[in-house]
C-alpha cells in the first residue's frame, strides 16, 4: 500500500487499488477504541440509466435505496444487521444522489466485523416475498419524508434548477416507483453497480492497513468486472429550469432553500480545488463572520439555521443555501449584492485572512469525525485524488482566485428559489 | 483518561479531562438551575444574549473576528434539560496547540473569551442592550413555534407536554412562547445577575492541557463573577406511577401524510433505587438498537413503519416508544408495541438478544471516550446523578446485568399515556400546490 503522511495534522493515510479495481483508503489512529469502516458503492438515486455492454437499461426511481434496505438480508436466513450488533458493532446504510454506502462502528472484534460487512454487501439475495415486505417499510420512510419541509424545499429546488437530470428526483423514489421494484430489478443493479471495480473500502481506526487489505481480498470477487457508464441525459445550461416554486404546508415560519449550477470539474486535483475554491468563497461571502450574515442576523431576516454548501454529485455541482426567513427574496437580493461587490472590488483581506484561518481550524477540528472522514476519503476515491491534500491545496488558493470564482458563477441568473409557506388557517 | 475535579471559586467545580488523544478541545460552563415553568423561557434566554456581545467584544462581528482569529474556535450557547434540571451555559470548542501553525496557545484566549461572556456582558447603564436582548426573544419565539417543523421531535414534544403537565418537565428548554413575549431586558437582567450569584456552576474541560494550566485559565477568566448562597436544592421529582388507572389518550390534527405515533410510560419503582445499568441494557433490548424488539417486530416483521424506537430518561424515570405510520395502523401498532414490551415482562427472550443488547450499549459507552464533546455530556449527566464512574466502568456495570434485572425493569414499567398526530381535514391538491 502506498503511504501518504501529512505531519502537519499528524495523520497518515494507507491507499492502494486491488487487482479487482476495489479502491481502499485506510487511516490509523492509535490509541482510540472505536474503528470505523465504510464501504461504498459509486451507485446512488440519480444513476437510474446506464450502459452496459452496449447496451442502454433504464430503472426505476428509488432502486439503489431500496437495495440498500435488502442487501442485510442473507442467504441462510441470518440477517447481517444482526450479526453485526450480535459483535456489539453498530451497522447502518444510507443513499444519497451518487453513493450507497455500508458501515459499521465498533469497539471490539473489528476484523469479524469487516469480513462480515464485506461478505453480505458482496452477497445478493433477494426473494419476491422480501422485496414486497420492503415496499411497506420504504413507503413509510417516503411518507416521512413528504411531511418534512427540509426534503422538500430541496427537492422542490433540485426540480427548480435541474430539467431532466435525473438529481431532480428523491433518492428513495416514490410510492409509485417502487412497486415496480422486483427481486429481478435489484439482482440486475447489484451484478452491475456492486462490482469492486465501482466501490471503495474505507476505514479509520487503530487498525493493521495491510489486515485490512488481505481481508478485502480474500473475500471479494477477484475478477475485475466492467464499470458501467452511467447516462444522465443531454448536458444542462447553467440557467435555472424554472426561478421559483411555492408551496404551502403545516411550518411555523417561511422554509427556504435557494441555489446555482455550477460546471463540475469532477475528476482529480481539479475536482478538490474547485471544492475547496467554491467553500472559500461561500465562507468569504456568508459565512457567520460576514457582514452579510451579522447584517442579516441583526436585522431579524435570518437565524442561525442559515447554512451554505456546495452540493457535488452524479456530474452536477449546485451551490445552496437555506433556512428561515421572513423574506427570503431579500435575503437572495443580500447575497447577489455581496458577491457583486466582491466580484468587482475584491476582496477585503483581512476578511479573507480571517477565513482562512477558521476554515483551517475547522478542518482540524473534521479530523475527529471518523465517519466524516471516510465519507471524504470514498468521495476522493471515487473522484481521483487524496482528501487529505485539501491542506496544502487550501493554503494555495488566493483572493484573487476567489474573486474570479464569485465573479463567474455567482450571477443572479443563474439563482433559483423553493420557499414553503405556512398553511393558511381558517380563522 | 483520568478525571480530575476541584471546586475553584465558592460553587464553581472545574472537571478536568487531560488526554492527548484529541485534535481538538473542549471547554463547557454550564449554570445548573431548577426546570420550572415560569422561568424556562427567561433562563433559554440569557446563554443566547449574553453570546451576542460582551463589554470588549461588543457586536457578532468582534466575536466572529475574534473566533476566525483562534482558528476558527467556536463558543455556543447551550441549553439543555437534563429531568428536571435546566444547564445552560456555553460550549467552546478549538483546535490543540500542537496544530496551530504556528505553537500559538489557544486555551487562555478561549476561556477569556467565554469568561467575558458569562461575567461581562455588553451592557448599558448596567443592563443588558434592550437591541439584543429583542432581537434574542424573537427568534427564541420563532424556535419555539418551529418544533412543529419536525414532525417526530413534535409528536415527541405534546406528548411530553400533556402527560407531564402537572409536573415541571411538562416544559422543554425553551419554554412557551406567552412566557417567551412577556420577557424584557430589565426583568432579564435581574434574572441573570441572580443566577451568576446562585447556581452551582460546572465547568468541564477535555484535551491536552494539564490541570494547573486549565485552572489558572479559568480563574483568570472568571476572576469577576460575583457568588452569594449558592442554591444547591435543585433536582428532579420522580414519579413512579401512571397519573391515571388507564392509560390517557391524547390526539392531535394537522396537515400532514403519515401519522406519529408516541407511547409514554413511567418506569415505575425500580425508580425507587434505580439501577441505571439494567434500564440501559432493557431499553437496548426493547427498542434501543436495529436488533431491538420493536425494530425487528414493529418494522421488519409486520412492515408497519420506518421507524419505531424507545428511549429512556433515566433521570426523571420516563420511557418514550416513537413511530411513524399510517393513520389507520394506529391499533395495530400499538398492540405490537405493548406486546413485545410483554413477552419481555414475561422473560420471552433469548440469551442471544440479551448478549446482543449488552454489547449494543458497552460499545456505545466505550464509544464516548472518542469524542470530546459525548464526555462532556456524560460527566455532566453523571454530576447530576451523583453517580462517579467512568464511561468505561459504567460498560462494565451493563455487562454484568442479568435477565432477571432486565425482566423487573420491564415489569416496573406502566404505560401512562398514548398521543397520536393524525390528518385533519383534506385538502385540495390544487390548493396546495400552487406552483405545480
Amino acid at each position: 500500500m502506498t503511504k501518504f503522511e501529512y505531519p502537519q495534522v499528524g495523520e497518515v493515510i494507507y491507499r492502494d487499488t486491488l487487482p479487482n479495481g476495489l479502491r481502499l483508503s485506510v487511516m490509523t489512529k492509535p490509541g482510540y477504541s472505536r474503528c470505523h469502516a465504510y464501504f461504498a458503492t459509486n451507485y446512488g438515486g440519480a444513476d437510474r440509466r446506464f450502459r452496459l455492454g452496449g447496451k442502454f437499461i433504464d430503472t426505476p426511481a428509488g432502486v439503489a435505496h431500496f437495495l440498500e434496505h435488502k442487501m442485510f438480508d442473507m442467504p441462510d436466513g441470518n440477517n447481517a444487521l444482526s450479526e453485526l450488533a450480535a459483535n456489539g458493532a453498530e451497522p447502518n446504510a444510507y443513499t444519497a444522489a451518487n453513493i450507497t454506502a455500508y458501515y459499521f462502528d465498533c469497539t471490539n472484534s473489528f476484523y469479524e466485523n469487516l469480513e462480515c460487512l464485506l461478505r453480505f454487501v458482496s452477497t445478493p439475495y433477494f426473494t419476491e416475498e422480501s422485496v414486497s415486505k420492503e415496499q411497506g417499510i420504504i413507503a413509510q420512510e417516503i411518507r416521512m419524508y413528504e411531511d418534512e419541509p427540509g426534503s422538500v424545499v430541496f427537492n422542490s429546488l433540485m426540480q427548480c434548477l435541474y430539467e431532466h437530470h435525473p438529481i431532480r428526483d428523491d433518492v428513495a423514489g416514490t410510492v409509485e416507483s417502487i412497486s415496480k421494484i422486483s427481486a429481478q430489478t435489484l439482482y440486475n443493479c447489484h451484478k452491475v453497480f456492486y462490482a469492486p471495480c465501482n466501490m471503495s473500502l474505507c476505514v479509520v481506526g487503530d487498525v493493521d492497513p495491510e489486515k485490512v487489505r488481505a481481508t478485502a481480498l480474500r473475500l471479494l470477487p477477484t475478477a475485475l468486472g466492467e464499470a458501467p457508464v452511467k447516462d444522465y441525459g443531454e448536458e444542462e445550461g447553467l440557467l435555472p429550469f424554472r426561478p421559483r416554486f411555492y408551496r404551502a404546508m403545516e411550518v411555523s415560519a417561511p422554509q427556504f432553500m435557494l441555489g446555482c449550477k455550477i460546471r463540475p470539474e469532477s475528476h482529480g486535483a481539479l475536482s478538490l480545488r474547485q471544492k475547496l475554491l467554491a467553500g472559500a468563497a461561500l465562507s468569504y461571502l456568508y459565512s457567520r463572520s460576514s457582514p452579510f450574515y451579522t447584517r442579516l442576523y441583526g436585522e431579524g431576516i435570518i437565524n442561525t439555521d442559515f447554512y451554505i454548501e456546495l452540493y457535488h454529485a452524479a456530474d452536477t455541482a449546485t451551490i445552496l443555501a437555506g433556512g428561515e426567513s421572513r423574506d427570503s427574496e431579500r435575503v437572495l437580493a443580500e447575497m447577489l449584492a455581496e458577491a457583486q461587490k466582491a466580484a468587482e472590488k475584491g476582496l477585503d483581506k483581512a476578511l479573507w485572512s480571517r477565513i482562512k484561518k477558521s476554515a483551517y481550524g475547522a478542518r482540524v477540528r473534521a479530523l475527529s469525525s471518523f465517519g466524516g472522514l471516510c465519507a471524504a476519503m470514498a468521495d476522493a476515491d471515487f473522484a481521483g485524488y487524496n482528501c487529505l491534500d485539501s491542506f496544502s491545496v487550501m493554503d494555495s488558493i488566493t483572493a484573487e482566485e476567489v474573486q474570479a470564482f464569485i465573479k463567474e458563477n455567482l450571477r443572479p441568473e443563474r439563482f433559483a428559489m423553493s420557499v414553503i409557506t405556512p398553511t393558511a388557517k381558517e380563522i | 483518561m483520568d478525571i480530575k475535579r476541584k471546586e475553584i471559586f465558592p460553587g464553581v467545580w472545574l472537571s478536568c479531562l487531560q488526554t492527548d488523544k484529541f485534535k481538538s478541545d473542549c471547554l463547557s460552563l454550564s449554570l445548573l438551575t431548577q426546570l420550572e415553568r415560569e422561568t424556562v423561557a427567561l433562563n433559554a434566554l440569557v446563554p443566547r444574549v449574553l453570546s451576542r456581545g460582551t463589554a470588549f467584544h461588543p457586536d457578532m462581528d468582534s466575536i466572529s473576528a475574534a473566533c476566525d482569529e483562534l482558528y476558527g474556535a467556536r463558543i455556543l450557547p447551550v441549553v439543555r434539560k437534563k429531568g428536571e434540571v435546566l444547564a445552560l451555559g456555553f460550549y467552546a470548542g478549538f483546535i490543540a496547540d500542537r496544530y496551530t501553525p504556528n505553537g500559538e496557545k489557544l486555551l487562555e484566549s478561549v476561556a477569556r473569551l467565554l469568561g467575558e461572556m458569562l461575567v461581562s456582558p455588553a451592557t448599558r447603564g448596567g443592563l443588558l442592550m434592550k437591541a439584543y436582548v429583542e432581537s434574542e426573544k424573537e427568534k427564541l419565539i420563532d424556535d419555539i413555534r418551529a418544533r412543529i417543523n419536525d414532525k417526530r421531535s413534535y409528536a415527541a414534544h405534546r406528548l411530553i407536554e400533556q402527560m407531564c403537565a402537572y409536573e415541571d418537565y411538562g416544559c422543554d428548554d425553551m419554554g412557551d412562547e406567552a412566557n417567551a413575549a412577556s420577557i424584557n431586558y430589565i426583568d432579564l437582567t435581574k434574572h441573570y445577575r441572580s443566577l451568576l450569584q446562585e447556581c452551582p456552576i460546572e465547568i468541564f474541560y477535555c484535551g491536552n492541557s494539564g490541570f494547573r494550566r486549565v485552572e489558572s485559565a479559568l480563574k483568570d477568566a472568571l476572576m469577576a463573577l460575583p457568588r452569594g448562597d449558592i442554591n444547591y436544592e435543585i433536582g428532579t421529582d420522580i414519579r413512579m406511577n401512571a397519573v391515571s388507572a388507564q392509560p390517557r389518550y391524547f390526539e392531535e390534527e394537522l396537515d400532514v401524510t403519515q401519522g406519529k405515533l408516541e407511547l409514554g410510560f413511567r418506569l415505575g419503582e425500580i425508580m425507587d433505587d434505580p439501577d441505571f445499568a439494567a434500564i440501559r441494557v432493557f431499553n437496548a433490548l426493547y427498542g434501543g438498537t436495529a436488533t431491538s424488539r420493536l425494530f425487528l417486530n414493529v418494522r421488519e416483521k409486520l412492515s408497519l413503519c420506518y421507524y419505531a424506537d424507545s428511549f429512556c430518561d433515566r433521570l426523571k424515570g420516563i420511557m418514550l416508544v416513537s413511530s411513524g405510520i399510517e393513520f389507520d395502523k394506529f391499533d395495530e401498532t400499538k398492540s405490537e408495541i405493548l406486546a413485545q414490551l410483554d413477552e419481555i415482562r414475561n422473560g420471552l427472550f433469548s440469551d442471544e438478544e440479551l448478549e446482543f443488547a449488552r454489547k449494543a450499549v458497552c460499545s456505545q459507552l466505550v464509544s464516548l471516550t472518542d469524542s470530546p464533546g459525548a464526555l462532556e455530556d456524560f460527566y455532566l449527566t453523571q454530576t447530576l446523578t451523583g453517580l462517579d464512574c467512568s464511561p468505561e466502568e459504567y460498560a462494565a456495570l451493563c455487562d454484568m446485568v442479568s435477565r432477571e434485572d432486565v425482566i423487573s425493569v420491564a415489569k416496573s414499567i406502566e404505560l401512562d399515556s398514548v398521543y397520536f398526530l393524525k390528518a385533519g381535514e383534506v385538502w385540495d391538491e390544487d390548493e396546495e400546490e400552487e406552483d405545480d
